[in-house]
């Protein structure tokens, strides 16, 4: 059984049940449904057409769901009238960014957007879904239902905002691993796909920043799945043509002179996927591409992450000055002080670094994070005493 | 969206805000409605797309140990006068704190004797995530 050739036809499947009269909702229940049973019954062997078969399966799914809901008696003559195979049912990669725009509509929360998309345009099972974010079923079930009946007002061809679909996937990319789906990589399948449906230089600038992220992902962690800081990391692991595809894609989206966040955070990527080790990374460059971001964004992660890429293009004391800027309340900013403080290593600056990775590890929300910055503490305190 | 855990305690945490007696003094009635409450909210909870488990204990526990190697484990307890004795918990995944705050609090509301809130104090804590985000 091909289950990637499944999820691939899923987004085109429902857009063909909605061009045939289906509302966006029964027609997504039906594909799914419908997918279900593909994998149960193509365990043997694939049918000659799949996505012919999902959609008789689909259509007669949506059609007895139809029936069975007499209050909806009137739609039911009118779905029925509607012909069958029709015109525009080629229509596919239309459909498929409709599934796209409404699956990420601003009315949906975060969470409830990544959901959807992940079911309806990505193919998932509620199953796999609820799985990879550690949630029973039924919650996962709850959530897309919930989700469906907020953009159940919502026309199907109303042009939507790209900018809300490449949130959404950037947001499953950063969920890394969960359950037996890689999500990282398939926020990667469905960024490739969108770029192929849509010519935008953020939308290749984000699938560079993907590739160039992913690349590199065998490095990030030892043994045990312990996170290893970019000094540390065996480069030799990087997936070199994931990060030439990478640099390629980017350099077309920034020849076209369009600069968007995602191109500038990808540019950073490139840099550091370039350089033979930290030392040799032109850290000069990436502050640069760190002010373009900053006034892109005036995000103040971006104004820490400067910080930090300051610290080692001028030293760490330049960092710290620019720390100074930057908001101490968010996340990382005690890790980033800690970091810098152990560069610039005077005995009192190493006795600072100890106690503010130790005070950083005590607030981090993730784990691997907290046992890293245990370890650099321990590892700073042992240097003090010897 | 966040995971968070609201603990339950027997004993333990700030000073009760209204005075009750334990639950095996109160009327069945009551402990039906007590029990009721909890099990509809979970099923709100669910139905919003936000509920992960929930579990309760017996106060009965034990502490255990190793005690080197070939030997059985070592057994202590049980305390009859623990400071804190957990009753169990709820686990959510919600949008926000606040929103993990506005559930514990609706959660406390549970009906104690003649109906009424207990105004129970929760412990509300979160876990962490297991996937760091990128750093460089």
């Amino acid at each position: 059984m091909d289950e990637p050739l499944l999820r691939t036809l899923t987004p085109s499947v429902i857009g063909i049940l909605v061009r045939r009269g289906a509302d966006f909702t029964s027609a997504e229940d039906a594909v799914q449904d419908a997918l279900v049973e593909a994998m149960r019954v193509w365990t043997d062997a694939m049918p000659r057409d799949p996505k012919g078969w999902l959609v008789t399966v689909a259509w007669r799914k949506f059609l007895d769901a139809v029936r069975a809901d007499t209050a909806r008696r009137q739609r039911e003559e009118r779905v029925e009238a509607t012909p069958s195979p029709g015109v525009g049912e080629d229509a596919v990669g239309d459909d498929t960014l409709q599934l796209y725009f409404l699956c990420a509509h601003p009315s949906l929360t975060p969470a409830s957007a990544v959901a959807l998309t992940l079911r309806a345009v990505g193919g998932l099972t509620t199953r796999q879904i609820a799985q990879a974010y550690l949630v029973p079923e039924a919650t996962m079930a709850q959530r897309i239902s919930r989700a469906k009946r907020t953009v159940s007002g919502v026309r199907f061809n109303q042009p939507g905002d790209v900018t809300t679909v490449l949130r959404v996937l950037y947001l499953v990319f950063n969920e890394g691993y969960g359950g037996d789906i890689d999500l990282a990589a398939e926020a990667i399948r469905l960024t490739r796909q969108l770029a192929a449906l849509i010519d935008e230089p953020e939308v290749a600038g984000l699938l560079a920043l993907m590739l160039l992220h992913h690349a590199r992902r065998p490095s990030r962690t030892g043994p045990g799945g312990r996170l290893l800081p970019l000094a540390e990391q065996d480069r030799s692991l990087w997936d070199t043509s994931l990060i030439a595809e990478g640099v390629t894609i980017l350099q077309a989206a920034l020849a076209r002179d369009r600069l968007g966040e995602y191109q500038a955070q990808a540019a950073i990527a490139a840099l550091h996927a370039d350089a033979p080790s930290t030392a040799e990374t032109d850290w000069a460059q990436i502050v640069e591409w760190y002010d373009e971001l900053l006034r892109l964004t005036g995000s103040p992660v971006v104004r820490l992450n400067r910080a930090v890429a300051l610290g080692e293009a001028e030293g760490p004391q330049a960092g710290l000055a620019a720390l100074a800027d930057v908001d101490p309340g968010l996340p990382r900013y005690v890790a980033a002080a800690a970091y810098l403080h152990e560069r610039v290593g005077s005995p009192s600056d190493l006795e600072r670094a100890a106690a503010l990775y130790a005070e950083a590890s005590r607030a981090t929300t993730s784990l691997p994070e907290r046992d890293h910055l245990t370890r650099e503490a321990a590892r700073v305190r042992q240097r003090l005493r010897s | 969206m966040a995971k968070y855990l609201i603990l339950k305690h027997y004993r333990g945490g700030p000073t009760p805000t209204v005075a009750y007696p334990p639950m095996d003094q109160w009327a069945p009635d009551e402990v039906v409605a007590h029990i009721q409450y909890m099990r509809d909210f979970a099923t709100r909870l669910e139905a919003s797309g936000e509920f992960v488990d929930e579990q309760a204990l017996s106060p009965e526990g034990t502490f255990v140990r190793y005690d080197g190697e070939g030997r059985p484990p070592v057994t202590d307890g049980p305390f009859a006068e623990t400071k804190d004795l957990i009753a169990g918990w709820m686990v959510i995944d919600v949008e926000s704190y606040e929103r993990a705050l506005a559930v514990a609090g609706e959660l406390s509301a549970a009906p104690g004797p003649g109906g009424t809130p207990i105004y129970e104090w929760l412990e509300v804590r979160p876990f962490y995530g297991v996937s760091p985000t990128i750093i460089e």
